[in-house]
């Protein structure tokens, strides 16, 4: 049960992509949202903020997700935090 | 390890038959995907060939819920880890459809276009709301729940706050939570059905409940995860195909997604067309007219109500006496039984309809216009500086309260129990949102291109030749379309139309010219959504109530069979008793649907996160919080929103706390939450090793 420097290490680089993930997530929803009419020039049509709130932020979520988990099972190999496979 | 039975299931099921499993699963719902294609062509060329439309309905009614009590029945089980989290081997991307389709509710499938219709911009917080919650699920819940590994919510609250205090209140707000949302998928399956078949609203209930029922109760989470699936597969199909047919009519590209820009580039000027149209004006004159006249008898209730009251009964004695005609005579009969019974009755009729003639005397229908940003003007007067404000702090509101809620609903949460690896639950998060992406990326496409339709293709038809949609949805609830020549000059104008958002979606299919086939199926598609998250919810509460009230509060020693046999019992239980409460059509279902985010959000949310981040959080710190937060959200809904003061018998005058709308309260409840754990725990004895461990045993994927 003793928690070596390793599992330390695993888990402050794990806050740490969180908080970035997380500010991105915040800036992407409400940043953009706040500045909705000051953001309205025309793109492909929308208007920009219209498009983040309709399209962009979704794609960005869908971002996020993938790219946390990537990185976490990464992570979980380097430091040796990987779930073993039986075969 | 406290609190950690047996068969908490962490260990990792073996790769080689789980490859087998999936690659079996592969071959099963390609064969299904190609049936229900197979289903729909047949249903096609029988509608060519004159089958009946009604036969259609059935036929697709019929065909899904046999299916999913089919996929019930083959998933029968009795045992407790197969019917609580589905054996523990959902491969990520089916875990991610069927949590799409627990997810994505009657709201998502049938109302958030609509509301996207009606509002425009101010609709885009459902879909950041709904989409971006995955953000928060994914980095701060799943694959720790995972790892806790156990069956639900309140599980993990009792295990890490130390006791049954905790663990019950997860459970109360479990069940408020799952109920209140419950109601309003049960109330679009009475919905559906009746569009469908023509059957009364309530035996529509009962007839859906039947399906949900059949797979639920035989087979708890195993068969409720594979119909979802099913279901997800049914409703993405149902969703899609009649937007892209309106985009390749509309623009001749069928990647609707990508185009609708320039569409709502022409919805734009249209609208500004539409809102100095003389005959819309005149329209909206005749609307203000009205609600002046409904003004000028609320100045003297009594004597109105006396001269509408004497003027009904001259009309009765004039036709009785002229011997007219006996339809003529009922009719006058009904009008006079329809005069207000009393001055108070009259005051809150008038003023009801003084509002709705109002609400319909203003531009393009009353809706803002669809890329208007906020509501007033920030360079404006303080009036229109204000109502900017206010538009704007609402939308970020919301947007908080639904990302928040997605994060802290219980039936969803409770999917990523099912993976077999806290891997598989991270990868499980990417598809659900994937899946779920699917159709919040369309859903704004398509409320852009049936208002396109409607601008261009309905305003300014007579009224005889309007398409014969109209008549039927008319027919289903004229609360949700009517539409009538106000101006009498027999052409149809927007402002004469009023429609509700719930059936923008359903009535696609025929707004954009396509055979009956698609609207059954489209209709199918809204009842697979709404049926696959009543199952999730109904499996919640009846787990909530089973699992961790029965056996972990009053009965430990109580067997598995028995825990299975009081769940299902349980699952019919509160099944009838929300087709009971659905039957009566309570509020609205947005804001039911609104009411259960911030519910969820204000009760769970700061408890789970910090449990997890925060090893010093402390029993009395997490259940203080947790009533604080759901506290303060339940009082400021029932004290401003005007159904649930009817309940509750509220009648001091109404007050917005900075301006926020009900449906938005859990921006009250959260902070209210986290400070309240915060504090609390920081003067309170920090908690047990135990415990810490146990921390320590969900943060890191090996750790035992």
């Amino acid at each position: 049960m003793q928690l070596t420097e390793s599992h330390r290490q695993y888990w402050a680089k794990n806050l740490r992509v969180t908080a970035i993930l997380l500010a991105i997530w915040f800036v992407v929803t409400y940043v953009v949202a706040y500045m909705a009419r000051d953001l309205n020039f025309t793109f492909f049509g929308w208007p920009f903020s219209f498009w983040v709130g309709a399209q962009g932020s979704l794609v960005v979520y869908v971002l996020i997700i993938v790219y946390y988990a990537h990185y976490m099972n990464k992570l979980d190999q380097e430091h040796g935090c990987a779930e073993e496979v039986e075969d | 390890m406290a609190g950690m039975s047996p068969d908490s299931g962490g260990g990792v099921v073996s790769a080689s038959s789980q490859a087998a499993f999936k690659k079996q699963l592969n071959k099963i719902y390609s064969w299904y995907v190609g049936g229900f294609i197979l289903f729909v062509l047949i249903l096609g060329i029988a509608e060519q060939m004159g089958l009946p439309r009604a036969w259609i309905g059935y036929a697709f009614l019929a065909g899904t819920v046999f299916l999913y009590a089919g996929i019930g029945f083959v998933s029968r089980t009795n045992d407790a880890s197969e019917y609580y989290v589905a054996g523990r081997r959902v491969p990520a991307v089916y875990n991610g459809m069927a949590t799409g389709s627990d997810w994505m509710s009657a709201a998502s499938f049938i109302g958030m276009a609509g509301t996207l219709y009606l509002t425009g911009y101010s609709g885009l917080a459902f879909i950041m709301g709904w989409t971006g919650g995955y953000c928060l699920v994914a980095l701060f819940l799943a694959p720790y729940l995972r790892k806790f590994g156990q069956f639900t919510i309140p599980d993990f609250l009792g295990a890490r706050y130390d006791g049954n205090l905790a663990r019950f209140i997860g459970i109360f707000a479990a069940i408020l939570v799952s109920f209140v949302y419950v109601v309003a998928q049960i109330y679009g399956v009475g919905l559906i059905t009746t569009r469908l078949t023509g059957v009364s609203f309530e035996l529509g209930i009962f007839l859906g409940l039947g399906g949900i029922l059949v797979c639920s109760f035989l087979g708890g989470m195993k068969a409720v995860t594979w119909t979802q699936v099913a279901q997800y597969i049914i409703l993405i199909i149902a969703y899609l195909i009649p937007v892209v047919w309106l985009s390749v009519k509309q623009t001749g590209f069928p990647i609707p997604q990508l185009v609708y820009g320039y569409q709502l580039e022409k919805v734009t000027a249209r609208e500004a067309e539409l809102i100095k149209d003389p005959k819309e004006l005149e329209v909206i004159a005749i609307f203000k007219e009205r609600a002046d006249a409904l003004g000028a008898k609320l100045k003297d209730v009594p004597a109105a109500l006396a001269a509408d009251k004497a003027a009904a009964e001259k009309k009765v004695a004039d036709l009785k006496a002229a011997n007219a005609p006996a339809a003529e005579l009922a009719a006058a009969e009904k009008a006079l039984a329809a005069v207000p019974k009393d001055e108070a009755a009259a005051k809150d009729a008038w003023t009801k309809a003084q509002a709705a003639n109002n609400a319909r005397a203003r531009p393009l229908a009353g809706m803002p216009r669809h890329g208007a940003m906020y509501a007033g003007d920030p360079k404006g007067d303080e009036k229109a500086k204000t109502a900017y404000d206010t538009s704007r702090r609402n939308f970020l509101a919301l947007i908080f309260c639904l990302m928040v809620g997605t994060a802290a609903l219980p039936h969803i949460l409770m999917r990523f129990y099912t993976t077999p690896s806290v891997k598989e639950a991270r990868e499980s998060v990417s598809w659900s949102l994937f899946f779920i992406f699917l159709l919040y990326f369309t859903a704004p496409a398509l409320a852009v291109l049936v208002k396109y339709e409607v601008f261009n293709v309905l305003v300014g038809t007579p009224f005889d030749k309007l398409p014969a949609w109209i008549g039927s949805w008319a027919a289903v609830d004229p609360t949700l379309l009517s539409v009538a020549d106000v101006n009498k000059d027999g052409i149809f104008q927007l402002g004469e139309m009023r429609i509700g958002g719930d059936i923008i979606v359903l009535a696609t299919p025929e707004i954009g010219g396509l055979p009956y086939v698609i609207s059954g199926m489209v209709a199918a598609g809204g009842l697979a959504a709404a049926l696959s998250t009543a199952d999730g919810l109904l499996l919640t509460i009846a787990n909530a109530l089973s699992h961790d009230l029965y056996y972990k509060m009053i009965d430990p020693n109580a067997s598995t069979e028995r825990r299975v046999a009081i769940s299902k019992a349980l699952l019919l239980v509160v099944a009838l008793a929300a087709a009971y409460v659905a039957a009566q059509k309570p509020a609205d279902i947005l804001f039911l649907v609104g009411a259960a985010f911030s519910f969820a959000a204000a009760a769970f949310f700061p408890a789970l996160t910090l449990g997890i981040f925060w090893k010093r959080a402390s029993k009395w710190g997490a259940c203080i919080g947790m009533v604080g937060g759901l506290g303060i959200t339940m009082y400021y809904m029932i004290m401003t929103q005007p159904w649930l003061r009817g309940v509750f018998g509220v009648t001091s005058p109404v007050e917005l706390w900075y301006g926020i709308a009900p449906i938005s309260a859990g921006v009250f409840g959260v902070p209210l939450g986290f400070a309240l754990i915060i504090l609390i725990s920081l003067v309170t004895p920090a908690p047990k090793q135990e415990v810490q461990d146990l921390i320590d045993h969900v943060r890191y994927p090996t750790l035992r």
